[in-house]
């Protein structure tokens, strides 16, 4: 599982913030995914589960989308992303690596490889709330 | 909001007892070349080795090495390289497969720090990394997040390349890095001027590798690749490996 590897980072992040802030037990942190890495909420949420310890072992993990906005760079055109018109080979390499979209995906309005991912990346640690 | 990949970075790279950068400010120079005859003459050595191609825009070591378009990354708990030639090998070709993939700067840190973030190696001797040309985002993103890097420098006999070359030591100097030392690649002739130049800059200069009509050839095929003078200058790039390594430039 991919997701179970930026589960690991999700934490490692929150547990930094949480030492820097000296909170002792984290209560909640939400995080923030892209329609682009197309992370699957259930899967990321069940690799938290699995992982949660110490200062996260009652952390409720708030997992919240956003959509992903492409730019293109030449016209100008924004469009949203969407992984339904793609096969499951190229949606699978974007899940892997977003910026491999680059590699498969045109502006729609004038064919350009060369555009902006301007919103809805990939995961964001968005907020962490705990008690000091 | 916070990039969480970034925390998890040093931890990913934990097992892996040493780093080396084979990097040049010039194109053209043989890096990738030698990046995996390196890799393949340790690994022949008997260490764990990882090779792990960030020429995002340019790749080729898959196609050194010889690496089959069947092959993929195993998930598990991210994204474990595939054995290639005794080789643990990661590169976006994985990705992107023949399609270009043209990248710029904010992408090219973005695949660079998911890779970093994701890949699960194993414990590892050395991570060969075969680094673009040049001194932007990809140098600047490893200085910035790897700890434990060393910079393999990679020549020509052209004062053209040295020059620019120059200039990346110069960087890497004031960056305070360490430098294994620069070697001299595709050498036609017994002209001093880059041993020279490179000595009176002090940094070590590793040795030549004389120009060999079959490294062309041997392109795909490791084990010829390995016997040819670039396989057999190996010796003195891991000799150097295990010496001094030197940060101070004059």
């Amino acid at each position: 599982m991919h997701e179970w590897a930026l589960a690991e980072a999700v934490l490692a992040s929150a547990r930094q913030i949480a030492e820097q802030n000296q909170l002792k037990i984290v209560t909640e942190v939400t995080i923030r995914v892209g329609a682009l890495q197309q992370v699957e909420p259930p899967i990321l949420r069940f690799a938290l589960s699995q992982m949660k310890e110490g200062i996260f072992k009652n952390s409720k993990f708030r997992i919240l989308r956003a959509k992903s906005t492409l730019k293109c760079r030449i016209c100008g055109n924004t469009w949203e992303f969407n992984h339904k018109k793609l096969d499951k080979t190229t949606s699978e390499a974007i899940h892997f690596i977003p910026e491999a979209a680059h590699s498969y995906i045109k502006c729609p309005k004038c064919s350009s490889p060369d555009f902006e991912i301007a919103s809805g990346r990939g995961v964001w640690l968005e907020d962490i709330k705990g008690v000091q | 909001m916070l990039d969480p990949r970034i925390s998890i970075i040093n931890e990913r790279l934990a097992k892996i007892k040493r780093i080396i950068v084979v990097s040049s400010g010039k194109g053209g120079v043989g890096k990738s070349m030698i990046a995996a005859t390196l890799a393949l003459s340790l690994a022949g050595d008997g260490y764990k080795v990882g090779l792990f191609d960030l020429d995002f825009t340019g790749p080729s070591t898959h196609i050194i090495l010889g690496v089959s378009k069947s092959v993929q990354p195993r998930e598990e708990k991210g994204l474990v390289p595939p054995v290639v030639n005794g080789l643990e090998f990661m590169s976006l070709v994985y990705f992107v497969g023949d399609n270009p993939a043209p990248l710029r700067g904010a992408d090219v840190s973005n695949a660079l720090i998911e890779l970093l973030a994701v890949t699960q190696w194993g414990a590892l001797d050395y991570l060969i990394i075969d680094m673009p040309p040049g001194i932007g985002d990809a140098v600047l993103d490893l200085v910035r997040l790897v700890k434990q890097i060393e910079f393999l420098i990679i020549t020509t006999p052209s004062l053209l390349a040295f020059e620019v070359i120059k200039k990346q030591m110069a960087l890497l100097c004031e960056l305070k890095l360490p430098i294994i030392g620069v070697v001299e690649n595709m050498k036609m002739d017994k002209a001093q001027v880059i041993p020279q130049e490179t000595r009176r800059l002090g940094l070590n200069y590793i040795g030549a590798v004389a120009f060999d009509q079959r490294v062309e050839s041997s392109i795909g095929n490791p084990a010829k690749l390995l016997s040819t003078t670039l396989g057999h200058s190996m010796n003195e790039i891991k000799k150097a490996l295990g010496g001094k390594v030197s940060c101070r430039c004059r």
